[in-house]
């Protein structure tokens, strides 16, 4: 399973499931989002490799500390001598100095080594069989694309990467335009998407929950929200995810949200956003054929609820001052009526 | 030799020219004292004023200019502190906020921390190796013109809100034609310019002025560790800036005439960036941090009164840290996504580099445990140094890991290591040296009781504003967010560290009022009032225009202290012109002489003319040819020769004027 080379029977969702992860997934994300962007809370080989050598090189820089700054001390205040002028003093302080060098040396020997040690199961997935899935930056927003054998069953999620819990990811980082770097704590440290290049990592999560990332490379106005999630899942309802991902947008449910469905198709929104099933077919913004199924709207800015969805469609600017979306001044009842239609895209 | 306070005892100010008119006339000190007044004269009058070439002026203009920008700098950082107190902040929007942060980094290691280090060796270079003046004075009027109108632009960029808004780091193609439309990214790439001319014209001088002019008997193992560390720094901005000149001016060719060297969409490499400017941008926080470290051995020595310990240790330390320092230029871009093995090297390097800093530390101790501390401003700044730049540089140990760096990098982590290591590990020092040398400068002490005071806060406000970044690194605040949701729960720490940064504030407004109320109600100052050790102390306070009444011979590594009771000094130098004493450069044997120029107001022009060719450049390619011609006339006028009569005598001929 080195690639996404799935046509195996798939169990279809139920809409019993879904309400019924729908809470479970989203009391994860709060507890997640508690102070949970910390890289000493590992949740995966990765990190939790790093963690261990954190712990390793802090905790010697702290006695290394305590131990220079109460000589530093103890040489400041101590009780001056006649014999400080010595020549035998003098001898005495070399040995000293020249001690602390090769003491020095020893622990920065160590230091490296452990280093290189830890490095080495960082660069590739230490299992096989890992899914591959192609990381894109954008100003500022991220696409997750997981490939498949054939193109019209590519799955691309924006903001939000769904992993099975245990499997290692392997993610093929570019940039549309400009660097950034992806960065999820959790589950390990950052690789930066530079345009023009590929670039390799892999993330594996031990278990299951919703685990916030974000942008770490300067990469201008909206730098501080571009954010993302990272949704660890178990393997079951990881391809129950990707089965539902697959399909294109189904007929709108209610007339609401057919009249939404006339208004984006005839808005500007079409400028910009896919989604399949219908004619709005442009790439340069997210996709958003399952929009009403992601957690968050405006990569990781805001919660995905009604009210948030409809500042961000009508002004995004004045949530992220910058964004490349423009304002939507649309009647209030068609604002509603896509407002309705985008919800229902789950 | 125990010296205790300063000797302050003098209530009545006299000038030093009036030192010696107090003399009989006839008196041959006298005479000597007056010829070398008229022939090392510094202008006066507005035109005089731009035509100055004396060191020491120059020199005093620098510290003063680096210092403003220090301020501006400064409150430009408060601004961002007000905006990250709390989460979900409106008080500067992501435009503002960004060009905040660019100019605060751009401003303090462009315009601050590399020049006020230069600017403190044109001021003491000179005098700590006995000579007259700075070589090629004229070169060094026309570097200060340059840096004071490049810093002028980028100040003015932000007060009229088109400030760069890339980073200090610029990297592109964020900061290239498609991502930073407008001029921003134009100004920032010509400041580069500008300074980095300033600076290596700088370099160059003091280079020049440390291998070929200084005292007899001042051999290279006798050499004070402030020269030895100014020496290395301009060895390291020789080999480092021409780096990020290049990589600057690329980035304007992209920008303004249309190549793409950093376009991958057409063949460039936008990791090509990253490469040039960290080759110069990780040996400049050496450059910053060097200098510093000749300030603390001498203000070691001063306040035990001892040599410091393990000269040729600490010698070997600093020129060990200017080759190393450019080794590690990757650890910067540890997640680019190297190859594995090439970051193995630069892990290493990285790590190799803490031994020579460990061994300077370890020096300084061993000078403190053996000296007897006098606990006075300077060294409580050298104290606080020590404990901060511990600190920073063990955070630096560890950002060597790759692993490990890959978690902190670009988190907050990095920004209080970095503030570790340049605040406490050079500014620190600085402001140490600052009251250290303020006495030698102005002529009066700066008040140490409230100099302690000074310490405390600023000890206490830095601390406080950065160390609890560290902490939140690990909780995964990357740097440059202009905002953060709540939920993070870094609201506390980001609090406290406002909090400290207002101290910090009072601190620097401590340090502007001490400076001020000293300069003009300070208690006078005695020629040597800390029984220092260097030739600096050896002249009055300020020195004469001329440095030394007699030039010093040099008997011993500290030249005041192992001076004997009939010092020798040089003769056979002529006072009616500007003629130095060159030396070579191993042991100083005194080789010939040369004739230094008269002020001069060329210099000023052709900063003027250069500047205009640079910010023209911003908008025309054409700047380059209209701005050959003027170029040429200021040029002609700064080097034409001096006439035959100025330098008539003279057993043998001056060489060509030195410029």
């Amino acid at each position: 399973m080195t690639r996404l080379r799935m046509r195996l029977p798939v169990p279809r969702p139920r809409l019993a499931d879904l309400t019924r992860s729908a809470p479970l997934v989203f009391a994860a994300a709060a507890t997640a989002c508690a102070g949970n962007q910390a890289m000493f809370n590992p949740q995966g080989p990765a990190a939790r490799s790093i963690a261990s050598l954190g712990w390793l090189l802090l905790s010697v820089c702290v006695v290394i500390y305590v131990i220079v700054m109460a000589v530093a001390a103890w040489s400041l205040f101590r009780r001056r001598d006649a014999a400080d002028d010595l020549p035998a003093t003098a001898t005495k302080l070399t040995r000293a100095v020249v001690a602390g060098t090769v003491v020095s040396a020893i622990i920065l020997v160590v230091f490296t080594v452990s280093s290189v040690v830890a490095g080495r199961g960082l660069t590739s997935p230490t299992g096989a069989g890992a899914i591959t899935v192609d990381v894109i930056g954008h100003q500022w927003w991220w696409e997750f694309q997981y490939r498949d054998v054939s193109p019209s069953d590519f799955v691309t999620s924006p903001n939000e990467l769904h992993i099975p819990v245990g499997v290692p990811m392997h993610l093929k980082a570019t940039s549309r335009d400009v660097i950034h770097s992806f960065w999820v704590p959790n589950l390990h440290g950052k690789r930066d998407l530079i345009p023009g290049q590929v670039t390799n990592t892999w993330i594996q999560a031990d278990t299951p929950g919703v685990y916030r990332g974000e942008c770490a490379e300067f990469c201008g106005h909206q730098h501080a929200n571009m954010a993302f999630v990272v949704v660890a899942e178990p393997m079951d309802t990881f391809l129950a995810w990707i089965a539902r991902q697959r399909q294109p947008a189904g007929e709108p449910p209610t007339d609401e949200a057919r009249r939404g469905h006339d208004v984006f198709l005839q808005s500007t929104c079409v400028m910009c956003h896919t989604i399949r099933g219908t004619t709005a077919g442009a790439r340069l913004g997210p996709e958003l054929t399952h929009v009403g199924s992601r957690m968050t709207i405006a990569a990781g800015t805001l919660p995905n609820t009604r009210g948030h969805l409809g500042g961000w469609v009508a002004d995004p600017q004045s949530i992220k001052p910058g964004v490349r979306m423009p304002a939507n001044p649309l009647e209030p009842a068609d604002l509603q009526a896509v407002l309705t239609y985008l919800r229902s895209l789950r | 030799m125990d010296h205790s306070g300063p000797e302050n005892q003098r209530d009545e100010r006299i000038e030093p020219q009036d030192r010696y008119e107090l003399l009989p006339d006839a008196t041959a000190e006298s005479r000597l004292h007056q010829e070398l007044a008229r022939t090392w004269y510094v202008p006066k009058g507005v035109i005089g004023w731009f035509s100055v070439v004396d060191h020491r002026t120059i020199g005093k203009r620098y510290i003063v200019t680096a210092f403003s920008f220090f301020g501006f700098a400064g409150l430009l950082a408060a601004l961002m502190r007000v905006q990250l107190a709390v989460p979900n902040n409106h008080f500067l929007g992501p435009d503002l906020y960004n060009q905040v942060f660019t100019t605060h980094g751009t401003m303090m290691m462009f315009l601050f921390a590399v020049p006020v280090m230069e600017a403190m060796g044109v001021y003491l270079v000179p005098l700590m190796v006995g000579a007259r003046n700075i070589a090629f004075p004229r070169l060094n009027t026309f570097s200060y013109f340059v840096y004071l109108f490049g810093g002028i632009m980028l100040t003015a960029t932000m007060l009229m809100n088109t400030a760069p808004d890339a980073g200090w780091f610029s990297y592109v193609p964020l900061a290239g034609p498609d991502f930073t439309p407008g001029k921003r990214s134009d100004f920032w790439a010509q400041l580069i310019t500008f300074t980095e001319v300033s600076g290596l014209a700088v370099a160059v001088e003091l280079v020049t002025t440390i291998f070929k002019t200084r005292a007899p008997g001042m051999s290279l193992n006798r050499m004070p560790l402030f020269v030895w560390a100014m020496l290395v720094a301009s060895f390291m901005i020789i080999f480092s800036m021409p780096s990020v000149v290049t990589s600057s001016s690329i980035l304007l060719l992209d920008r303004l005439v249309g190549t793409h060297f950093y376009n991958p969409a057409e063949g460039g490499d936008a990791l090509l960036w990253q490469h040039l400017f960290w080759f110069f941008g990780h040996p400049e926080v050496y450059i910053i941090f060097v200098p510093a470290l000749g300030m603390v051995s001498s203000i070691i020595a001063a306040f035990t009164q001892r040599p410091v310990f393990g000269y040729t240790a600490l010698v070997l330390a600093l020129v060990a840290t200017g080759f190393i320092g450019f080794g590690l230029w990757v650890h910067h871009m540890f997640a680019t996504g190297l190859p594995q093995l090439g970051l193995t090297y630069f892990t290493a390097a990285s790590m190799v580099i803490a031994i020579p800093s460990g061994v300077q530390i370890f020096c300084w101790i061993a000078s403190l445990w053996r000296g007897r501390p006098r606990f006075h401003a300077p060294l409580l700044f050298v104290v606080g140094f020590i404990a901060i730049f511990v600190l920073g540089g063990l955070s630096g140990v560890t950002l060597a890991s790759v692993p490990f760096d890959l978690q902190v990098h670009d988190t907050y982590y990095v920004v209080a290591h970095f503030h570790y290591v340049l605040l406490g590990g050079a500014v620190f020092p600085l402001i140490g040296g600052i009251y250290f040398w303020f006495p030698k400068m102005t002529g009066r002490m700066m008040d140490d009781g409230l100099g302690r005071v000074n310490f405390w806060v600023l000890f206490f406000g830095f601390n406080i504003t950065f160390f609890p970044m560290h902490i939140l690194g690990f909780e995964g605040m990357p740097r440059r967010i202009y905002t953060y949701p709540a939920e993070l729960g870094w609201g506390t720490l980001n609090l406290v560290s406002s909090l400290g940064a207002g101290l910090l504030a009072i601190g620097g407004l401590l340090l502007l009022v001490n400076v001020v109320r000293s300069y003009r109600f300070g208690a006078v100052a005695t020629d040597n009032p800390w029984h220092a050790d260097t030739l600096e102390w050896g002249t009055t306070s300020p020195p004469p225009v001329y440095n030394f009444l007699h030039l010093p011979v040099v008997e011993g590594r500290n030249a005041l202290w192992d001076r004997s009771e009939d010092a020798p000094v040089v003769t056979g130098i002529r006072s009616d012109c500007r003629e130095v004493l060159v030396t070579d450069v191993m042991d100083a044997e005194p080789s010939n002489k040369v004739s230094y120029p008269d002020p001069s107001i060329w210099p000023f022009l052709c900063a003027v003319v250069t500047s205009a060719f640079f910010i023209g450049s911003i908008f025309t390619p054409w700047a380059l040819p209209v701005a050959i011609l003027p170029l040429a006339i200021t040029l002609i006028g700064w080097f034409w020769p001096k006439s035959e009569a100025a330098d008539a005598p003279g057993v043998k001929k001056p060489l060509r004027e030195v410029a």
